[in-house]
């Protein structure tokens, strides 16, 4: 056995500084008022967001379904197909994520705009304008645009490794295709739902951009919220870190309850 | 069922591609209409490159994900090879403690640091943010990349080669250079890859670790969003995707080659 513990050392020593310590100073920032003294005021202050966290649970949860229900079809169809046409098809997924996540969604703000694209060319039929910007159903949208390829790439992960003679095998025992959904490719496919489910549901719950740009100054999520909390005149340091700690604390909550769906060890972080 | 597959497939790839093409389109947009063609023109990437703000955005964002890739590489690899002889429970528990900034939300991460900096700021005076604070938390998200990467190829690696060089008189370090990096390396090399293509992309931890000072492109495309709106960014967006794709495809060549050319032999 190799012996090289010392050489994690460096780690350890950074990853205690950044990552372990800064969230010991989202607690103590959470706990303390201003002048630095104890204070509960700061949890006490989160009843007034209830709402704020309400909705951004409703819409994160909305577009993780929308996720899972777009992606099962297309990455079922990917995993089928020969080696080399499932690297392009996984390769054309990705390639979106690589733009600036800022500029895709500022592209669909273009889109939906009342004198943009779609209504324009809705416009050529008669129809519309319809207002399309500034509606929960944009930012849906735009959650839906942006975590997308999350939820294809975990699933298409688990799907390749399904051996297609498992699902032959169930059609020569006389399987109609809905028993072969159910009884094999479902089942099979779990841990690829259950990451792609968090994969998804964390980044848009807790998201603050899509909001701002798609969503106009009537939807507010939680995050939109927490960045007002720490950058602009409204600033203040110790509620946000109380927000910070029970968003955090409530996605812990949802990544152990999907670990308890989920007993692959590494099931999170299939890619 | 075969032509119904297809066509979801065309409807998805449509979705994926139309707001990006749309973009691209109106970067040649002679006039400021994101939805009404004017003609042909470059003014926009006339406009773009002597906009100093989004140069200077520019050199902050690759100098920050050069530093911190290597960094975190460097870092991260040896992070691994230390785990990799570690008992069950406290690798375990070091794999635990890499895995917190993937598990939390960015937004979380990005705080934990700002507050971080400002808490050291306020006692001592060090760490006001800035380019610093910015790299310090570019290398720690992008470290777990790193780390997931090159584990795998450690373990699959022959356990007793390193071993043999050991007994065969060469010194660890030499034994490491010699043997193991050149076994993991396919590993580092796409953990490298991931960290550098986080570390150009980031905006939330970005945006909450800079400060004013040293803005990286995200940060500052978001002040333009939220600004003023101009066909200059259409122009970014387009010269970025096309240099992503340059890049990926050039990866994928090479791939795709050391792949026939494992397959050979």
């Amino acid at each position: 056995m190799m012996k090289n513990r010392s050489a994690a050392a460096p780690f350890a020593v950074w990853m205690l500084l950044f990552t372990i310590v800064p969230l010991g100073v989202v607690v103590w920032f959470a706990f303390t008022d201003a002048a630095g003294h104890f204070t509960l005021d700061n949890i006490a202050a989160i009843q007034g967001h209830l709402g704020t966290l309400a909705y951004s649970i409703a819409l994160g949860a909305l577009a993780t379904v929308i996720c899972l229900f777009l992606a099962y079809p297309l990455a079922y169809s990917i995993s089928r197909k020969t080696e080399r046409v499932q690297q392009t098809m996984v390769m054309i997924i990705m390639l979106p994520m690589w733009m600036n996540f800022l500029l895709r969604t500022y592209a669909w703000m273009t889109l939906l705009e009342n004198n943009g694209l779609i209504n324009r060319f809705l416009g050529l039929f008669g129809i519309g304008p319809l207002g399309m910007i500034n509606t929960n159903g944009a930012v849906v949208l735009g959650m839906v645009y942006n975590f997308l390829p999350f939820m294809v790439l975990p699933l298409y992960s688990v799907m390749t490794k399904i051996d297609s003679r498992i699902i032959e095998a169930a059609q020569d025992l006389g399987s109609n295709g809905w028993q072969i959904f159910r009884r094999v490719v479902l089942p099979l496919s779990m841990p690829g739902i259950v990451s792609g489910i968090t994969m998804v549901f964390v980044p848009a719950v807790s998201t603050f951009v899509i909001t701002k740009l798609l969503g106009g100054s009537k939807t507010q999520m939680i995050g939109d919220t927490i960045e007002t909390m720490f950058i602009g005149q409204a600033a203040n340091y110790n509620v946000g870190a109380a927000l910070s700690l029970v968003l955090m604390v409530l996605i812990l909550l949802c990544m152990a309850f999907m670990g308890m769906v989920d007993k692959d060890e590494e099931g999170g972080l299939v890619v | 069922m075969k032509t119904l597959s297809k066509i979801y497939n065309g409807l998805i790839f449509l979705f994926l591609y139309a707001p990006i093409v749309v973009l691209i389109i109106f970067s040649f947009n002679d006039s400021r209409s994101r939805s009404v063609w004017h003609g042909f023109s470059l003014r926009w990437y006339e406009e773009l490159f002597c906009d100093k703000e989004i140069l200077n955005a520019l050199i902050v964002t690759l100098t920050v994900a050069v530093i911190a890739t290597v960094a975190a590489t460097v870092i991260g690899t040896a992070a691994a090879v230390g785990m990799h002889g570690m008992n069950g429970r406290l690798r375990r528990a070091m794999m635990a403690v890499n895995n917190i900034p993937m598990v939390n939300p960015e937004i979380v991460t990005g705080i934990a640091m700002l507050l971080l900096f400002a808490f050291i700021y306020r006692s001592t005076g060090w760490f006001q943010l800035g380019y610093g604070t910015l790299l310090l938390s570019h290398i720690t998200f992008c470290i777990p990349y790193v780390v997931l990467q090159v584990m795998p190829k450690l373990r699959q690696m022959n356990q007793h080669m390193y071993e043999a060089a050991l007994d065969l008189g060469c010194r660890p370090v030499s034994a490491f250079f010699k043997v193991m990096l050149p076994e993991i390396m396919p590993g580092v090399v796409t953990g490298a890859l991931m960290a550098f293509t986080m570390s150009l992309d980031d905006f939330v931890i970005s945006l909450f670790t800079s400060g004013s000072s040293a803005q990286n492109l995200s940060v500052t495309i978001y002040s333009m969003v939220k600004r003023r709106i101009t066909p200059e960014i259409n122009a970014l967006s387009t010269l970025m995707f096309g240099a992503v794709l340059i890049l990926l495809i050039l990866v994928n060549v090479s791939q795709i080659r050391g792949q026939s050319k494992a397959q050979k032999a």
